[in-house]
C-alpha cells in the first residue's frame, strides 16, 4: 500500500468528471487500499474520493467512526455511490483535503439514501443522516468535480438551529 | 522587501468604496490578504490585510487623497501577516434578547473565564426604535465540554433575560 499525493486547489484536475467502475478487479482492490492507506495517514478526516489522487473513478471512502457521537455505519467503501433519495436540509462546517487552512459552512441534506456497489462489487444501501450523510455528499460532489467551496453559505444567518454536527 | 498592513477605513456608507480603495491599492503595488468589512447602523467599515514594500507613512500618503474623496477616517497599522494558520470554531453561540447595555460584557465575559478564544463575532441591532433587539453570533474556540459553557452562561441568562444558544460545531474534513 502506498500514500498517495492529495490534488490541491485550484488544480484543474478537481474539476473533472469521474467515470464509473465497469468491474471491481483487483486493479481496483488495490487502488482501494492505496486509497484507505491514504485517508488514514491524515488525521481527522474522515472521507476520502478517488479524484482527489487524480484517479477519475466513481469510488469513495467514508469513515465516521472515530466520532462515535454521529450515527454512522462504520468504514463504507463506496463504488458507483448515487443518492437515491434525500430529505430536510443542515448547514454544517467543512474542511477539504484538497482545500489546504480553511473551512466553511455549506448547506447539506440530513437525511439520504445512497446506493452504491461495496469493495467486493456487491449492491449495498444504506439510510443516513447528519454528519454521516455531509461526508457522503462531500465525497461525491468531488467525484461530480465540484468542491465544498463551491457551495459555501454566508455567516450572517438567521438565528434557527443550525446543526454543525 | 515586502511590508503587511491592517488598513482601518470608516464612513458613511455608499456604493463603490471597496471598487475604488483596492483599486488605488493594486495600482501602487499592493496585495490584499484577509478583509472583512460590514455595514454597521449605516456605517462602512473595513479592515483589510495589505501586502506592499512601501513604508506606513507612504501608504497612509497613498489612502489619504481617496479619504478626503470618499470621506473616509483611514488607519494603518503595521503587522505580522500570519497567514495559514487558521483556528477551526469548536462552538457557536446565538445570543438574542431586548437590546441593553451590557450583553456583550457579560457573555463574553462568562466566555472568557473558560479561555474560549473568540474567533468571528457579530451581531446586529433589530426591532423598531421603540423596541430594539440584539442579536449576536459567536464562533469561537475552547478546549471544554459543551456542559462548562453552558454552566457558565447559565446565570446571565436569567440575569440578563435573554436567550443563548450554544452549539457545538464538528467540522467534517473530507
Amino acid at each position: 500500500m502506498v500514500q498517495l499525493e492529495i490534488l490541491v486547489y485550484p488544480d484543474d484536475r478537481l474539476r473533472q468528471v469521474s467515470q464509473p467502475v465497469k468491474a471491481v478487479d483487483d486493479k481496483i482492490t488495490g487502488f482501494i487500499a492505496d486509497l484507505e492507506e491514504t485517508l488514514s495517514s491524515q488525521p481527522g478526516c474522515v472521507g476520502i474520493a478517488a479524484p482527489q489522487v487524480g484517479n477519475f473513478l466513481r469510488i469513495i471512502i467514508v469513515d465516521v467512526s472515530s466520532r462515535p457521537q454521529h450515527k454512522n455505519h462504520g468504514h463504507l467503501v463506496l463504488i458507483n455511490p448515487v443518492i437515491t433519495s434525500k430529505k430536510g436540509s443542515s448547514v454544517g462546517r467543512e474542511g477539504c483535503l484538497s482545500v489546504p487552512d480553511y473551512t466553511g459552512k455549506v448547506n447539506r441534506s440530513q437525511f439520504i439514501e445512497v446506493k452504491a456497489l461495496n469493495r467486493f462489487g456487491s449492491k449495498v444501501a444504506f439510510q443516513m443522516e447528519g454528519y454521516e450523510a455531509r461526508a457522503i455528499q462531500h465525497e461525491i460532489d468531488h467525484l461530480d468535480g465540484k468542491l465544498f467551496i463551491d457551495n459555501l453559505v454566508g455567516n450572517r444567518n438567521s438565528l434557527k438551529k443550525r446543526n454543525e454536527l | 522587501m515586502q511590508n503587511w498592513y491592517m488598513l482601518t477605513l470608516v464612513g458613511r456608507d455608499r456604493p463603490g468604496i471597496v471598487a475604488e480603495v483596492s483599486r488605488v491599492l493594486f495600482d501602487a503595488g499592493g496585495n490584499l490578504g484577509e478583509a472583512s468589512m460590514a455595514r454597521l447602523g449605516g456605517n462602512f467599515t473595513v479592515m483589510i490585510m495589505l501586502q506592499i514594500s512601501s513604508e506606513k507613512e507612504e501608504v497612509e500618503n497613498l489612502l489619504n487623497p481617496l479619504a478626503d474623496q470618499l470621506k473616509l477616517f483611514v488607519h494603518v497599522d503595521k503587522i505580522i501577516g500570519d497567514l495559514h494558520h487558521h483556528v477551526d470554531p469548536n462552538f457557536r453561540l446565538s445570543v438574542h434578547g431586548a437590546d441593553q447595555a451590557g450583553i456583550v460584557a457579560a457573555v463574553t465575559g462568562s466566555l472568557a473565564l473558560l479561555e474560549f478564544n473568540i474567533l468571528n463575532l457579530e451581531s446586529d441591532v433589530g426591532g423598531t426604535p421603540e423596541k430594539p433587539i440584539y442579536i449576536m453570533h459567536i464562533e469561537g474556540f475552547a478546549d471544554c465540554s459543551l456542559s462548562s459553557l453552558e454552566k457558565s452562561l447559565q446565570p446571565l441568562i436569567s440575569e440578563k433575560g435573554i436567550v443563548v444558544h450554544l452549539f457545538p460545531i464538528d467540522t467534517m474534513v473530507g
